[in-house]
């Protein structure tokens, strides 16, 4: 490990340990932490988004290229700004408006494809009980079925259809188990991740010594 | 105070020592945990090890630095395996904070296989608005990427010749760690039809599994414990995420032990109130 990735290192393992601080209480160092990552993030988005929007989508079209129809999405981006005048406020309603549009047909009808048709086509499966995967095909229809009864509340739960939506209770409570199980292992996931990186330069760090 | 009532106020403090403890003893003991594959990641690693010479695949890097512990691991494995098949890889990052960290997998592994850029793979870059970039990719990758994340033109690239939309690709094979994911199903295989798998995080993967049942994604690598199945079925040397299995067993122990733990105290203190 040369000098320079000792020092690199030895920040990004002083920060780790600065955050890792906040568990015991607040404190200065915790602080220092927090307020470079949000200043840091903020920093490198703009120059990624200068080199990475900006350049190839703004300045070499129009200045380059000449392709001035570039100018008219530029001028519409530009007029989101006035957004925080609050005399020229109004003119962003146009902008804001013109992507509203574009974004609502572009992602209203794929949504309803995507989303809602197919997984419905999903349930609509094959079932039974001869085979596992017809008897899963079932489980998965009747677990649709009584979660969606679950949350039809213009009838009154009793009855048939009250014991139909306790079972939906059940099906979502054993979804955010699930989910809940995964989410331990994804936060831990991070906390190994930190510790490996720990435990690594420290280890390089008394083997340079 | 009872005891029971003593084990519902634990200070939080205890627990997180605990959990450090967990954390920290297992990565100086060396022991191994076995890994079963489960169907959704052996689905992506059979249709990767099916690709030929010359393929071509969209890899999509769409995770910051703090999904990197549990998405990275299934990145690199599956390059690795692309690379070494002869595969040529197009890299994509549709997320503000990946860029660099994207630019360092690619050059890491390009050198490590000695591949060229614009030869044998290329990498966009970064643009903002994920939808239309997914959609506009499924027109032509030029509409958003002219360039490349090198400031090349893209047409100039031997790689980029006869290229033009997701009709060229055999998949696409996402990284996400946020609502991204959406997009590649909605758009890339809602509009395009082109085959998409998932890595996601492990506080994703629970609400994406009903697209591998609607056969809307065909194979999907959740969190960790999906990097280490990958991992195995890969035999590659190095297996970040299956040397952290090992801790992840210890700290869910730990969890299960804390969760019986609380609810005992919470069931002995309610039957001694009444």
């Amino acid at each position: 490990m040369d000098l320079v990735s000792i020092l690199w290192n030895g920040l990004a393992a002083f920060l780790t340990l600065c955050i890792f601080s906040i568990l015991y209480k607040d404190n200065p160092f915790y602080k220092l932490a927090e307020h470079l990552v949000v200043g840091v993030s903020a920093g490198y988005f703009a120059i990624i988004l200068y080199y990475n929007s900006f350049l190839p989508k703004v300045w070499v079209p129009v200045f380059h290229e000449h392709k001035f129809y570039y100018l008219i999405p530029t001028i519409l981006g530009v007029l989101m700004w006035t957004r925080f005048s609050r005399k020229w406020s109004w003119v962003s309603r146009y902008p804001i408006a013109a992507y509203m549009g574009i974004g609502m047909g572009v992602a209203i009808p794929l949504t309803m494809q995507a989303f809602i048709i197919v997984p419905l086509h999903a349930t609509m499966q094959p079932m039974g009980f001869t085979s596992l995967s017809l008897f899963n095909n079932l489980l998965v229809a009747l677990g649709v079925l009584c979660a969606l009864i679950y949350f039809f509340f213009s009838k009154e739960h009793t009855g048939a259809f009250g014991g139909a939506a306790t079972i939906g209770i059940w099906i979502l409570m054993i979804g955010f188990g699930a989910g809940f199980g995964l989410t331990v292992m994804g936060r831990v996931s991070l906390l190994i991740e930190r510790f490996t990186f720990l435990r690594d330069y420290f280890q390089q760090l008394i083997g340079l010594l | 105070m009872g005891f029971y009532e003593r084990l519902m106020t634990l200070d939080r403090r205890v627990v997180y020592l605990a959990m450090a403890l967990a954390v920290a003893i297992p990565l100086f003991i060396p022991f191994g945990v076995p890994i079963y594959v489960t169907r959704e990641v052996k689905s992506v690693y059979d249709f990767v090890e099916s690709l030929e010479e010359g393929d071509r695949l969209l890899l999509a890097i769409d995770y910051d630095p703090n999904a990197m512990a549990e998405l990275h691991p299934m990145a690199l494995t599956i390059s690795r395996q692309c690379f070494a098949k002869g595969v040529k890889l197009f890299f994509v990052t549709l997320s503000q904070n990946a860029p660099g960290m994207c630019e360092q997998l690619v050059s890491k592994l390009s050198k490590e296989f000695n591949k060229k850029n614009g030869v044998d793979y290329v990498y966009f870059g970064y643009k903002p608005y994920p939808g239309l970039v997914i959609l506009s990719m499924g027109q032509n990758f030029r509409i958003s990427f002219p360039m490349d994340y090198y400031g090349t033109y893209v047409d100039s690239m031997p790689i980029m010749q006869g290229i033009r939309n997701y009709d060229d690709m055999k998949a696409v094979i996402a990284f996400e760690a946020g609502w991204v994911a959406d997009s590649w199903i909605r758009d890339a295989n809602g509009r395009y039809k082109i085959p998409v798998a998932l890595g996601v995080t492990g506080v994703m993967a629970a609400d994406y599994f009903p697209y591998v049942q609607s056969k809307q994604i065909f194979g999907l690598m959740g969190g960790l414990k999906g990097a280490s199945e990958y991992e195995t079925l890969a035999k590659q040397e190095e297996r970040i995420a299956s040397r952290g299995m090992k801790v992840q067993t210890i700290t869910h122990i730990v969890v299960i032990l804390f969760i019986i733990v609380g609810n005992i105290g919470f069931f002995m203190s309610k039957k001694k109130k009444i």
